[in-house]
């Protein structure tokens, strides 16, 4: 866009043409006030508090030229009263004068800032914004001293009043600027708030049930100028001034947000520094200014009771408390002497530095992924390439969804490819059922459960679909494992990989393949050489098994029945679970809330986190247990230096090559700027002071040459006469290890449901909500019914991490279960 | 020198030793037996005041922490309920201590509180065998309840203690009217 030259307090500045006066001004260091304004919505101009001077160069209504004065410049024509710098885009030649330099600017915004304050209760002693309060700090700055209005004239409404169990509202407090509105409408597209009354008599009202059913909703927290929403995890946690902030990153999906967790010491924890909330940190590759609800609420995992702060050894049959030097040597010991015969298994918990000293542990015996997702090793070809970023894509782009409800499983990338497909991207969304990506989608593809791989193999093909995304000049694919399990998504993931290399979308920046894994790292794992394996049962019987972050046992009785046989089982992990149970060592590990290091997103963004409360107990990290292991049994391992690990792998693997620490902390400007003193301008997120991270080099970019293995076309599962089709799918809060622990989101997780058409359910005689006796494969279960209308007839979806163990489609009867008397 | 005059010499000490003894003030107190008593703006060990219906005044909001220069107090806050109501509105001190060893007894948090909870009162026996002695838990601090009924928590009617700093009415030198000074 071209470039447009104003003057603001007499200072020249330069800024693409459409800039809006405020934002003008924040480029050239001049702080307009703000409250309705934020730079990430539309402005409303509803708070009157950005009011300037503004004047603009005199036109000659014959020539169209401007007005000349006696000195040859251009005759400034100001506006009789303040405009608002935040609905006002610049102009050529345009004068714009501040509270710094116009009194009548000045005299507005105190008269503003005089009169929002009338009703207000000012109870900033009780208020948690207080302290990082938008209204507090503007008042200072430009507010009057005294108020002419009478107090007994204060407008009273509700205060603490909660909007769902995650967040409070004080009506009292609010200033009606309605950011909170717009961000639901307009970036989260979960229109769940709204305004009732009119006047001073205005207040938010949650417009859904559940109440603010959202899981966008603690962002509207941010950007409230004021403490009129809150988050109910934070509820007079402790005062903003009195916490420490330390940099990391989210751990609960691929997206890896970046974020910061604010921390304190306290009595009520005896004297332990805790983590007392969880805020954004801007990156605006990743997660821009935002992150979503489980992020925020479900972090409490990390010092959940059944963290383990011990070495423990089973001695006659239970489990006992040793030292660490007596649990290293006994697992080093039986590993080494099944050193024929062992297994290791890994998951997508651990950081890369983790995984790549186990996979040097592991050796030539076998390491294995714990996933039931597949295609990293492609990702790894044809993944996205330096510089990406979903937030430049728009008009003349593509993004194919497919097989992935982004929503549960991914939502800040959800929310990015949402606002994509707003900014013009073709957006195609391809699903066995109904998801809430369609309403934004250009085109939705319903396939039955089974069909994935023709889907791709028909947009290969010649339709109005096919032929945008071919034309596209930039085109991302998003393959997740909705209704598949490993075998399928494997071979979907090929059938992507092909797709793209034959419409020419790969090896450049916005193009390639994203996998939507269902952890934090497991990109990361496949980019150390961990791969999955078909029978997982098989490949741990009878074997000594050194099993880090995963619980299969907890996921699988089959796979506890394996554990069971097999010969010696070391488990590291940080939390007691089913699998541990079943060890004969158990390494108490470190969350990555207790310790440094670097996790790889889906888009292959690999990102530092850093230590933020100290380790529990005894715990360690896991590349430093695993490097104790080794070296009992003869390999030296880096385990003390994480940076030096990291080298090692900078070294070894070509996408990693030129990467070290130091580049990962580095941070170049981002727009907008928040986080500063201004958080009246972009809200409470912080600002990323340590490292925006770096991109893998793929295959494709590095212009190897490479082969991609065909998909492998499958003969879909159709259930017979009687039976029903169930997928695995995934909720975005489940029951699993991180995310149990979270009290609050109890009520959002609920229990285990399985998922028919209405159809279909009255077929079976299961109403909405009534538990049922479902089998599959020699096993059973009860469960209630949940009816759903975006499925198609006869097909059951089964949440993971629910107790339910389906790790594949399969075919499943329902019967109504006995009525208890 | 006659032998009288040692002793005139010495009569003459004692005149003014009995002087002192028996005409001057006593300024000397006989510490513990006797205390003495402390002026008005005196600033000993601080109280947490309570309204006269034994609420306690301090709503936890931590603002004599910040204006504590030499870090000596540590607040933690929890909510209320009228169920189990400390005090007004919906924010008390759940933890509410002061190191008396690092108290250096400015009276900062007096200033800072809202509620006028915290006050720096007359008790000056602060000595300790124990460094733990010297943090003075919410317990120590909190003045005694007016009368039995009014301990807290207490149970409270639903919807009367609902703000948690007393409303500020219009200072007097306001009532006037008119000639209120507004600067714009
Ligand atoms: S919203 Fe701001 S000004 Fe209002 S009570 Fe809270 S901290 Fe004070
Ligand atoms: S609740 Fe906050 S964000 Fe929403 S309208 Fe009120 S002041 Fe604005
Ligand atoms: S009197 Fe001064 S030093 Fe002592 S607790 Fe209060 S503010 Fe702190
Ligand atoms: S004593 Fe006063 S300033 Fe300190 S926490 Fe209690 S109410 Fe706040
Ligand atoms: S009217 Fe401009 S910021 Fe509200």
């Amino acid at each position: 866009m071209a470039d447009v030259t104003l003057t603001i307090d007499n200072k020249q500045v330069t800024v693409p043409a459409g800039t809006l006066v405020v934002d003008a001004a924040k480029r050239a260091g001049l702080d307009v006030p703000v409250f309705c304004y934020h730079p990430k919505l539309e402005p409303a101009g509803m708070c009157r508090m950005c009011l300037v001077e503004i004047g603009r160069p005199m036109l000659d209504r014959a020539t169209g030229k401007p007005v000349l004065d006696e000195a040859g410049e251009a005759k400034i024509q100001f506006m009789p009263k303040l405009e608002t710098a935040c609905t006002n885009p610049v102009s050529e030649g345009m004068v714009v004068k501040t509270q710094l330099t116009s009194e009548k600017a000045r005299a507005g915004q105190k008269g503003t800032v005089e009169f929002l304050l009338t009703s207000h209760p000012l109870d900033c002693p009780v208020c948690d914004k207080g302290g990082e309060c938008a209204l507090q700090d503007l008042t200072m700055a430009h507010g009057p001293g005294q108020s002419r209005f009478l107090f007994d004239e204060k407008q009273r409404l509700a205060k603490q009043l909660p909007l769902g169990e995650l967040i409070w509202l004080d009506r009292e407090r609010c200033i009606q600027c309605a950011r909170c509105i717009r961000f639901q409408d307009d970036i989260a597209g979960e229109s769940v708030l709204g305004f009732e009354e009119r006047g001073r008599m205005m207040q938010i009202v949650s417009m859904s049930e559940p109440g603010f059913d959202s899981i966008f909703s603690g962002n509207t927290t941010d950007i409230c100028p004021v403490g009129a929403l809150t988050t109910s995890d934070f509820r007079f946690g402790a005062r903003p001034w009195e916490l420490n902030a330390a940099p990391s990153i989210c751990a609960q999906c691929p997206v890896g947000c970046n974020l910061t967790f604010n921390t304190r010491r306290e009595a009520k924890a005896d004297g332990q520094i805790v983590i007392k909330r969880v805020m954004p940190r801007q990156n605006e590759q990743v997660n821009e200014i935002w992150m979503c609800d489980k992020g925020r609420f479900a972090y409490h995992y990390v010092e959940s009771e059944k963290r383990l702060t011990r070495p423990l050894m089973r001695r006659d049959g239970k489990l006992a408390k040793v030292s660490w030097k007596a649990a290293l040597d006994l697992a080093a010991e039986k590993l080494s002497e099944h050193k024929k015969n062992s297994v290791t298994l890994v998951s997508g918990r651990l950081s890369n530095e983790d995984l790549y000293n186990l996979n040097i542990f592991a050796g030539k015996t076998e390491a294995i992924l714990y996933t039931d997702m597949g295609g990293g090793d492609l990702t790894s070809l044809v993944g996205v390439s330096d510089g990406t970023n979903i937030g430049d894509m728009g008009k003349g782009d593509a993004i194919l969804v497919i097989a992935s409800d982004l929503y549960n499983e991914a939502p800040i990338w959800w929310l990015r490819i949402k606002a994509a497909a707003e900014r013009g991207a073709t957006l195609i969304v391809a699903g066995g059922r109904a998801a809430k990506l369609d309403r934004f989608a250009t085109f939705t593809i319903r396939y039955a459960y089974g069909d994935e791989i023709k889907t791709i193999e028909d947009l290969g093909g010649k339709s109005k679909i096919a032929e945008a995304f071919r034309k596209a000049e930039n085109a991302l694919i998003f393959y997740g494992s909705d209704g598949l399990g490993l075998a399928g998504s494997t071979s979907l993931a090929a059938a992507c990989a092909n797709l793209l290399k034959e419409t020419n979308h790969i090896g450049r920046r916005n193009n390639g393949l994203v996998g939507v894994w269902p952890r934090v790292n497991d990109q990361g794992a496949w980019e150390m050489g961990f791969r999955p394996t078909a029978d997982l049962a098989e490949a741990l019987k009878g074997k000594a098994v050194y099993i880090v972050g995963a619980d299969p046992a907890g996921d699988d009785p089959a796979l506890a029945k394996a554990l069971k046989s097999a010969k010696f089982v070391v488990v590291q992990d940080i939390s007691m679970t089913a699998t541990a149970e079943l060890a004969d060592v158990i390494l108490p590990a470190q969350p990555h809330t207790e310790r440094a290091g670097t996790f790889t997103s889906g888009e292959r963004r690999v990102q530092r986190f850093y230590p933020v409360v100290p380790a529990f107990g005894e715990s360690r990290p896991d590349f430093s247990i695993t490097a104790q292991l080794a070296r009992q049994m003869g390999i030296i391992l880096e385990g003390s230096s994480l940076p030096i690990v990291f080298d090692f792998i900078a070294h070894s693997l070509p996408a990693f090559d030129g990467l070290n620490y130091d580049r990962l902390a580095e941070v170049t400007e981002q727009w907008p700027m928040v986080g500063r003193g201004d958080m009246y301008y972009g809200g409470t997120t912080y600002e990323n002071k340590d490292g925006l991270g770096a991109h893998l080099s793929s295959a494709a970019q590095r212009g190897e040459t490479f082969k991609l293995p065909a998909a492998k076309n499958v003969k879909p599962l159709r259930p017979k006469e009687g039976e029903l089709l169930a997928v695995p799918v995934t909720q975005l809060y489940d029951l699993g290890n991180t995310v149990a622990s979270a009290e609050l989101l109890a009520q959002r997780i609920g229990a285990a449901a399985i998922s028919l058409h209405p159809e279909t359910a009255g077929k079976l005689g299961a109403a909405d909500g009534e538990t049922v006796k479902i089998s599959w494969n020699g096993s059973q279960s009860e469960v209630r019914v949940r009816t759903d209308e975006g499925l198609a007839a006869g097909v059951a979806l089964v949440p993971r991490s629910f107790g339910i163990a389906l790790r594949e489609p399969m075919t499943l009867t329902v019967k109504p279960a006995k009525k208890v008397k | 020198m006659s032998l009288l005059e040692p002793i005139i010499e010495l009569g003459r000490g004692l005149v003014i030793t009995m002087k002192q003894a028996l005409f001057n003030p006593v300024v000397t107190v006989q510490y513990p037996e006797v205390k003495r008593e402390v002026r008005p703006r005196f600033r000993g060990r601080h109280v947490l005041k309570r309204y006269e219906n034994g609420l306690e005044k301090c709503i936890g909001c931590s603002l004599c922490a910040a204006a504590c220069p030499s870090d000596a107090i540590f607040v933690e806050a929890a909510e209320n309920t009228d169920e189990k109501r400390f005090s007004p509105g919906e924010r008390y001190a759940s933890t509410y201590e002061i190191n008396m060893m690092r108290c250096i007894f400015c009276g900062f948090c007096e200033d800072a509180c809202p509620t006028e909870a915290i006050v720096l009162g007359d008790n000056y026996e602060l000595s300790f065998t124990n460094r733990r002695d010297a943090i003075y838990p919410k317990e120590m601090l909190l003045e005694p309840v007016p009368s039995a009924d009014m301990t807290t928590p207490r149970k409270t009617e639903a919807n009367v203690f609902t703000r948690s700093v007393p409303e500020m009415k219009n200072p007097k030198d306001w009532e006037s009217g008119d000639t209120v000074k507004v600067d714009t």
